[in-house]
């Protein structure tokens, strides 16, 4: 089995700040993670590797910092991590992100044919959800979102059955592979990386490949192939807290009348 | 089986990365092992770092490193509940290069200065914390046990650097749990305000900076004291004392700091700012007779976990470096001639003797306790000398003579000629 799982370094959610003055997110000094789904997507893959053996490819498009976030996934079990990273990738939106994790997906599909490519559900600060399914649909491979269990796998048969997290229920379905699978926090615990990990991924160089490793069109990465205009980034209007009435049914009546006829819902 | 290391270093602190920067760079396989996500995310220090002692380790790294300002101004203000008496220091010769001494922001300067050592080909471990030290049969000190799965290492020797909160000591059973007379707590804020602002209300240009200790009204008398540091577009601003005063006292750190801010001499100060960051540290200060054993079979003891502290100048950090410097130097020696026995890792502490760690460290060791045995000191002077000046510099048709009279009748009457002379008798000894 060969697994590729893409990850994404995003500031720390719990330690990000809006600027109330000029409405952007206040990124300096605030420590880098995994996009926590993404975690939950190494160990699914790191999981299905122990039980069927293979291999656990991650990789990241971003600057040569986000090389951390790649190596705190070789802690968590990954065999290997690709930082994919060139002044070119930079300014990219999820169009010109998808189609260069699928330009490298293909390249090491040529390598080692991959069975399975996982993506976290979305990222925690870009939010789209769309980097999954825009590698799908570039590589031409089913997609499952919002995936909550994988219930079989079976190499010989090359047939998955999943179950997806949706708002009214879970649903189950089966896919022929190779699939893309983007997950949910629901999937399975995060373990805690053993130490002989941990010392791997402190030893563990990772690889770097830029446009021209995989053969990128200049026309489809970084700003140029991102159509995506952002026009205003705001924080929403704190929603001002309901009124509460309370007492003995005649008085809350009363004051509910009261209440009304002064915003003008009712008329006398 | 597992892995064995030539050393092991537990905390990436200034002693420890030290420590493993210098085994490292003379080609011993070490490893740091941090409990933070980083080095320096859960460092609270003020911070001014001196130069000299890390000059030694990296020769002109103030060149590359991530420092905030060098500082060239000093002031030591002694505050009552709404006035001041300063003073202070200002000189040429510390603007110049190499420079005297720093302001740091400790989150930035140790990860920077851990990347170091990693290039010196040390291997760095975050997020994982020592438990305990393992020992054999004989109860020689053979690697370290971590909160991880499969979590142990081994190695030929150990060096503690775990700073103040000597947890992996107390559960080795090298040290007993420290007395409350013994640590002191600090808290500090990073407030955040233009470059322009800090260099108006501080006098000073480009990357130069002031730093100003404060002391008597901010602890409300209780030995410690405030700070207030110049960083590069923020202000460190904090105090400490002790705990064991803390306790008597029944107030909370935080709450002096925000009344603080609010003395007329500091409001002016930290006006506008807005706080990015809020942290709260112990400092060990019971000073060389509260030093745990600095060696033992197959460990050594650097920095704050060593107690290496002397308050009243603020050092810490320095004897941190030094200390982290000489054991490297020591286990080096070790290694040559493959014996780490007690015996020959006793080097460390003559080592230590002959710089100036130990010596200030005794120099210093009736200090604190003897500031603690009379709060006069920062409980009673800080006032006198406030109402004396303010009533000197009052021009009121009073005679000038009477003037003089009167204060020293309010002076002798809040401390008796016998007082002060053994006040400055007791003084004078515990400085040594
Ligand atoms: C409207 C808009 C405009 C933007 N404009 C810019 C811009 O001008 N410049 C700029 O630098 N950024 C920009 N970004 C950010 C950047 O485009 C997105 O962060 C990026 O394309 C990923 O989208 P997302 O964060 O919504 O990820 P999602 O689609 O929510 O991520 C889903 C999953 O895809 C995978 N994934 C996402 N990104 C990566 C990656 N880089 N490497 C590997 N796997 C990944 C992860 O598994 C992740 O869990 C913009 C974002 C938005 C929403
Ligand atoms: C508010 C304040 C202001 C100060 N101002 C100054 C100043 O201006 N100048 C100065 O020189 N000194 C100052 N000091 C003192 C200075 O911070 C310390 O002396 C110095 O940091 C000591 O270095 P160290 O490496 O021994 O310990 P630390 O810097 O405390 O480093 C210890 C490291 O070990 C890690 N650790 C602890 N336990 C474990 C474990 N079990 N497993 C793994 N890792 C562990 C910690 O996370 C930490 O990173 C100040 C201290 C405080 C609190």
């Amino acid at each position: 089995m060969h697994a590729v799982v893409c990850i994404k370094q995003v500031p720390d959610a719990t330690e990000v700040r809006i600027d109330p003055k000029t409405n952007t997110l206040v990124r300096e000094g605030i420590p880098s993670i995994v996009n926590p789904y993404d975690l939950h997507a190494v160990e699914a893959a790191v999981q299905l590797r122990e039980k069927y053996g293979g291999r656990v490819t991650v990789i990241t498009m971003g600057p040569p910092q986000a090389a951390e976030a790649l190596q705190k996934c070789i802690a968590q079990g990954a065999d290997e991590a690709i930082l994919l990273t060139d002044r070119g990738f930079a300014g990219a939106d999820t169009l010109a992100t998808s189609y260069v994790l699928a330009q490298a997906i293909r390249k090491l599909n040529a390598e080692n044919p991959v069975d399975l490519v996982f993506t976290g559900k979305q990222a925690i600060d870009g939010d789209t959800a769309q980097v999954g399914p825009g590698i799908a649909a570039r590589l031409g491979i089913p997609v499952l979102t919002y995936i909550c269990a994988i219930r079989s796998f079976n190499l010989e048969t090359r047939e998955i059955v999943v179950e997806r997290l949706l708002e009214e229920g879970r649903e189950v379905v089966a896919a022929r592979l190779p699939v893309l699978l983007t997950v949910t926090k629901e999937l399975n615990e995060v373990r805690y990386a053993s130490l002989p990990s941990m010392l791997r991924a402190a030893r563990y160089q990772v690889r770097t490949w830029n446009k021209d490793d995989i053969e990128a069109d200049p026309k489809q990465i970084g700003l140029k192939g991102s159509p995506t205009i952002v026009s205003r980034i705001f924080s929403p209007p704190q929603r001002q807290a309901g009124l509460q009435l309370a007492g003995p049914a005649p008085e809350v009546a009363r004051e509910l009348v009261e209440q009304l006829l002064q915003r003008g819902v009712l008329t006398a | 089986m597992p892995e064995k290391f030539d050393a092991i270093v537990v905390g990436a602190g200034p002693a420890g990365i030290t420590a493993a920067y210098c085994l490292a760079r003379d080609g011993l396989k070490v490893v740091m092992i941090e409990r933070g996500e980083q080095p320096g995310t859960k460092n609270t220090m003020g911070g001014v770092l001196y130069r000299q002692m890390l000059d030694e380790v990296i020769p002109g790294f103030w060149k590359e490193a991530p420092l905030e300002r060098h500082v060239i101004d000093q002031q030591w203000w002694l505050l009552s509940e709404d006035s001041a008496v300063k003073f202070g220091h200002r000189n040429s010769e510390h603007d110049k290069e190499p420079y005297n001494a720093f302001t740091v922001l400790r989150a930035k300067f140790d990860r920077w200065y851990a990347q170091q050592a990693v290039k010196q080909g040390a291997l760095l471990i975050t997020e994982t914390v020592v438990t305990r030290l393992l020992r054999d049969s004989a109860g020689r000190v053979i690697g370290v046990e971590t909160d991880r799965p499969d979590g142990e290492l081994l190695a030929d020797v150990v060096i503690v650097c775990e700073g103040a909160n000597t947890l992996v000591l107390e559960a080795s059973g090298i040290k007993p749990k420290p007395r409350a007379d013994a640590m002191a707590v600090a808290v500090k804020e990073v407030i955040s305000l233009p470059r322009e602002v800090i260099e108006n209300r501080f006098q000073i240009q480009g990357d130069q900076g002031a730093v100003i200790e404060l002391f008597g009204d901010p602890t409300l008398g209780m030995v410690g004291n405030a700070f207030i540091y110049t960083n590069k577009d923020s202000l460190s601003v904090g105090l400490g004392a002790m705990i064991s005063e803390f306790q008597r006292r029944r107030v909370h750190p935080h709450q002096l700091l925000e009344r603080f801010k609010q003395h007329p001499v500091v409001a002016p100060l930290v006006a506008g700012g807005e706080i990015k960051e809020y942290m709260a540290h112990m400092i060990p200060e019971g000073g060389y007779e509260a030093m745990p054993p600095l060696y033992g079979d197959g460990f050594l003891v650097c920095g704050d976990a060593a107690g290496m502290v002397i308050a009243v100048h603020r050092e810490g950090s320095n004897l941190a470096i030094t200390s982290g410097r000489l054991a490297a130097e020591t286990v080096v020696e070790a290694a040559e001639a493959g014996d780490f026995s007690a015996r020959k890792l006793s080097a460390y502490r003559e080592k230590l003797e002959q710089s100036f760690v130990l010596k200030d460290l005794r120099q210093y060791r009736h200090l604190t306790p003897m500031m603690e045995r009379s709060p006069q000191f920062l409980g009673v002077y800080p006032g006198l000398l406030n109402r004396a000046l303010q009533e000197f510099l009052t021009v009121d048709g009073v005679p000038k003579r009477q003037k003089e009279k009167q204060i020293l009748r309010r002076i002798l009457k809040e401390r008796p000629v016998t007082a002060l002379l053994g006040d400055a008798y007791r003084m004078w000894r515990a400085l040594g």
